[in-house]
């Protein structure tokens, strides 16, 4: 794991200047201290465009949108320090790696790639997110998963590793929500905050420990994941764990709940057509 | 007991002495009104009165009739009413339905009438003199900056910060309408009009099918809640991105198009299983206030290269506000679509109760946008009901830069305002997906009707132009002292910034 670099001055306010870019053997190093996000991802794509493969941002402190819209599987992106809202919206390949927390939008509506979070992470992540793998080390805050989906071979997966607030996996249309609550700082409190899953008509969710019936929404039932689904858990855990640097034997210690909805179709009765 | 308390709304008549036995109309219903023994037998509680049948019975032998009899009158209880409690009773649902709103509230347009010029400044002959409507969406300069050309004269300058705008040759686009509500012929019909006539259509929420990629240099993308078919590719086709965050005919409400709609080719575009609800919540769940608003806006043109992205929005109370708010959001423009805008489904106490008129909306936000100083930094993009091309121009002189046409463009295509979208069986081929109905519409005959309406209203407008004696539509833009009203109250006289005929 590469060291982490944090900025060494106060930074006051952005500046709009190109970063500066500096190419260490293979990796394409950007420094982006102060620099503001819309001169700091043109130069992100401007070097993705001219053909690296591997970049490590530095001194990241709020930038938003690091990622967005970008495409390209065998790009990797290093982010070091604080990644901003909306961090790989649209995204459409590459692995983006954080050492250190995130914010709100992580993976929002995306498409494709990997998203690995060594901290916390804030709300909405992975807002009608269509594919790709999102994981999570810490806490993270409220909607998360919200709406995710799936289509055909896309399946989107999202792994966190510590707690989560209200209203986690609501709307929830396809793909695969984890929840750990292992590495928290919340660790008195509920792993799941209320209205989990509700509106959820489509996907799993799997919780490592227990939820009380009172805080799902209505549409989800519970059950104890049965031997077949801990098979199709497990590689995704594997993986999560290689990735967060954590031993799959203590994920497993615990077993898990498995979430699905009653219905694809909630609100199919609801109308009365005229 | 009968099964409902509902009696049939139309009556269907058939004329048996002149009717040949063929069978047509069996054949082009789409509610199975007719069964055939020996000859036709309608069953009028299935009738909605869309006409079809009767425009193609080659004996011209069938009547619809709004049946007298179904409903005791009672100004009061109006047949709606009773209509709608029963249905309740019987099935404890949320009414839904779909186009416009019906009832007869004031349409302002029909109170507003246009100027001419008599005697003191001549009118302009549009046939023989250039007569411009071409119009540029998105958000203009604070200042326009010019250069000399090698003449001796002066041209704009490069860029002159008008780069990110789009030229339109007719202030008048068509309406975001998705794949999904529609079908995809009359996807193709409006793409390929908008292509011909220089203008703009709009995919709505539903994604971009393959089929319309040749055409998507005249295609508006729209982002909506449900994020149905966004993806980065989607969003570098489109010239230019919209976040739809209300609509019309069912402001602050989501949409849910019903499983039996999502089909193959529906589910290939939406980007999602067939046969689910494809479910959009109310709000965004990443905007919950302007800043995130700013932020989504701001990420889309991130995605997309800086590309023109624009917010729809109904037309509510505090419509000034909020538009100013969008504006300074970095939106290039603000969709305002009013309460009688069409729908493909609709809960029916949403679109008859909520929103407020299109006419009131341009002018409160052409206002508020004019007061603040950012009135160039995006247009206005109304609709929700605009009929003809005087509501064209009316809406133009309240303050609009563009008008968006929906109902009227389906009814260029057929559409005879059955109010039935919602059930999917349109006979018409318009709002339904099963195929032996959409193939009703041949996209090369859409397109051209389409077109042929589109001219024949900018015509008008130019004809309009004409007589206010103004040559290029932008001169007739938030031009207020060009409309008078008549019969309009004070106080919304005032509010439009319009004055009563006479003064
Ligand atoms: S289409 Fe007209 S002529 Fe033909 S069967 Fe029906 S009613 Fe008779
Ligand atoms: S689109 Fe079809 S179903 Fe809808 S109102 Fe028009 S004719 Fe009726």
């Amino acid at each position: 794991m590469t060291q982490t670099k944090y900025a060494t001055q106060p930074i006051e306010g952005y500046r709009h200047v190109a970063p500066e870019v500096r190419v260490e053997g293979d990796v394409t190093v950007i420094d982006s201290n102060a620099v503001y996000y819309k001169e700091l991802n043109e130069a992100i794509r401007g070097a993705v465009a001219g053909g690296a493969k591997h970049l490590r941002i530095e001194n990241v402190n709020g930038q938003r949108y690091i990622g967005t819209g970008l495409a390209g599987e065998d790009v990797r992106i290093e982010v070091h320090g604080t990644a901003g809202n909306d961090l790989t919206m649209l995204m459409d390949g590459p692995t983006v790696e954080v050492f250190g927390n995130a914010q709100d939008g992580v993976g929002n509506t995306m498409n494709a790639g990997r998203v690995i979070v060594h901290g916390d992470a804030g709300d909405v992540l992975g807002y009608g997110m269509r594919g790709g793998r999102v994981y999570i080390k810490g806490d993270v805050g409220y909607r998360v998963g919200i709406h995710m989906k799936a289509y055909e071979s896309l399946v989107p997966i999202m792994v966190i590793g510590g707690n989560a607030r209200d209203f986690f996996g609501e709307y929830m249309a396809g793909g695969m929500l984890v929840l750990l609550g292992m590495n928290t700082q919340f660790a008195d409190q509920p792993l799941v905050g209320s209205f989990l899953g509700s509106g959820m008509h489509g996907g799993t969710i799997y919780i490592r420990g227990t939820v009380e019936a009172w805080q799902c929404g209505k549409e989800v039932g519970i059950a104890e994941a049965t031997e077949a689904d801990m098979a199709e858990l497990t590689p995704i855990l594997a993986d999560y764990c290689e990735a967060q640097g954590m031993e799959l034997a203590d994920v497993l210690k615990v077993p898990f709940l498995k979430l699905t909805p009653f219905s694809h179709r909630p609100y199919g009765k609801l109308y009365a057509p005229m | 007991m009968p099964t409902s308390l509902i009696q049939p709304e139309f009556l269907v008549k058939i004329d048996y002495d002149k009717c040949h036995k063929c069978g047509r109309c069996v054949q082009q219903c789409g509610w199975g009104v007719y069964s055939f023994n020996e000859r036709p037998i309608p069953d009028d509680s299935k009738c909605r009165a869309c006409h079809r049948c009767v425009t193609y019975c080659p004996a011209h032998c069938i009547s619809i009739e709004k049946n007298p009899l179904a409903y005791r009158d009672n100004d009061n209880w109006s047949s709606d009413a009773r209509k709608a409690i029963w249905r309740q009773a019987e099935t404890g649902g949320v009414l839904l339905t779909s186009m416009g709103n019906p009832k007869p509230y004031q349409r302002i347009f029909d109170h507003l009438v246009l100027d001419a010029c008599q005697v003191t400044n001549p009118s302009i002959d549009p046939l023989r003199e250039p007569m411009e409507l071409r119009t540029y969406l998105g958000s203009k300069p604070d200042s326009v900056q010019v250069e000399s050309d090698s003449n001796g004269g002066f041209k704009l300058a490069e860029g002159a910060g008008m780069h990110n705008n789009i030229k339109l040759d007719t202030p008048i686009i068509f309406s975001p309408m998705s794949y999904g509500s529609v079908s995809l012929n009359v996807h193709k019909s409006l793409a390929m009009a908008a292509t011909r006539l220089g203008t703009l259509m709009n995919t709505g929420e539903g994604g971009l099918h393959a089929d319309l990629y040749p055409y998507q240099d005249n295609v508006i993308v729209q982002v909506a809640s449900g994020r149905f078919g966004v993806s980065p590719d989607y969003l570098n086709r489109g010239a230019a991105i919209e976040i739809k965050i209300g609509q019309g005919a069912k402001p602050g409400i989501g949409g849910h198009l019903p499983g039996e709609k999502i089909n193959k080719e529906v589910s290939s575009t939406r980007m999602i299983p067939q046969g689910t609800d494809a479910i959009s919540p109310a709000p965004h769940h990443d905007i919950y206030s302007i800043e995130d608003l700013r932020q989504l806006i701001y990420a889309l043109k991130e995605a997309s290269g800086y590309k023109p992205v624009g917010v729809k929005i109904a037309a509510v109370h505090n419509v000034a506000a909020i538009a100013s708010g969008i504006v300074r959001a970095g939106a290039d423009y603000v969709y305002l679509d009013g309460f009688k805008a069409g729908t493909g489904a609709t809960p029916q106490v949403i679109r008859d109760n909520i929103g407020i008129p299109i006419e009131i909306a341009i002018a409160v936000v052409d206002q508020r946008l004019r007061d603040e100083g950012i009135r160039n930094k995006a247009s206005i993009i109304a609709a929700g009901s605009i009929r003809s091309s005087a509501d064209v121009a009316k809406a133009i002189a309240l303050g609009a830069d563009v008008v968006a046409i929906g109902s009227a463009s389906l009814m260029a295509l057929g559409c005879h305002l059955c109010q039935s979208c919602h059930t999917g069986c349109c006979s018409w081929g318009i709002t339904t997906q099963k195929p032996e109905l959409t193939r009703r519409i041949d996209p090369e005959w859409g397109a051209e009707r389409l077109v042929n309406l589109v001219h024949a209203w900018s015509h008008e407008v130019q004809e309009i132009l004409g007589a206010l004696g103004v040559n290029a539509v932008e001169s007739l833009r938030g031009s207020r002292e060009r409309l008078r009203a008549i019969g309009l109250d004070e106080q919304t006289c005032k509010i439009l910034g319009v004055k009563p005929a006479g003064m």
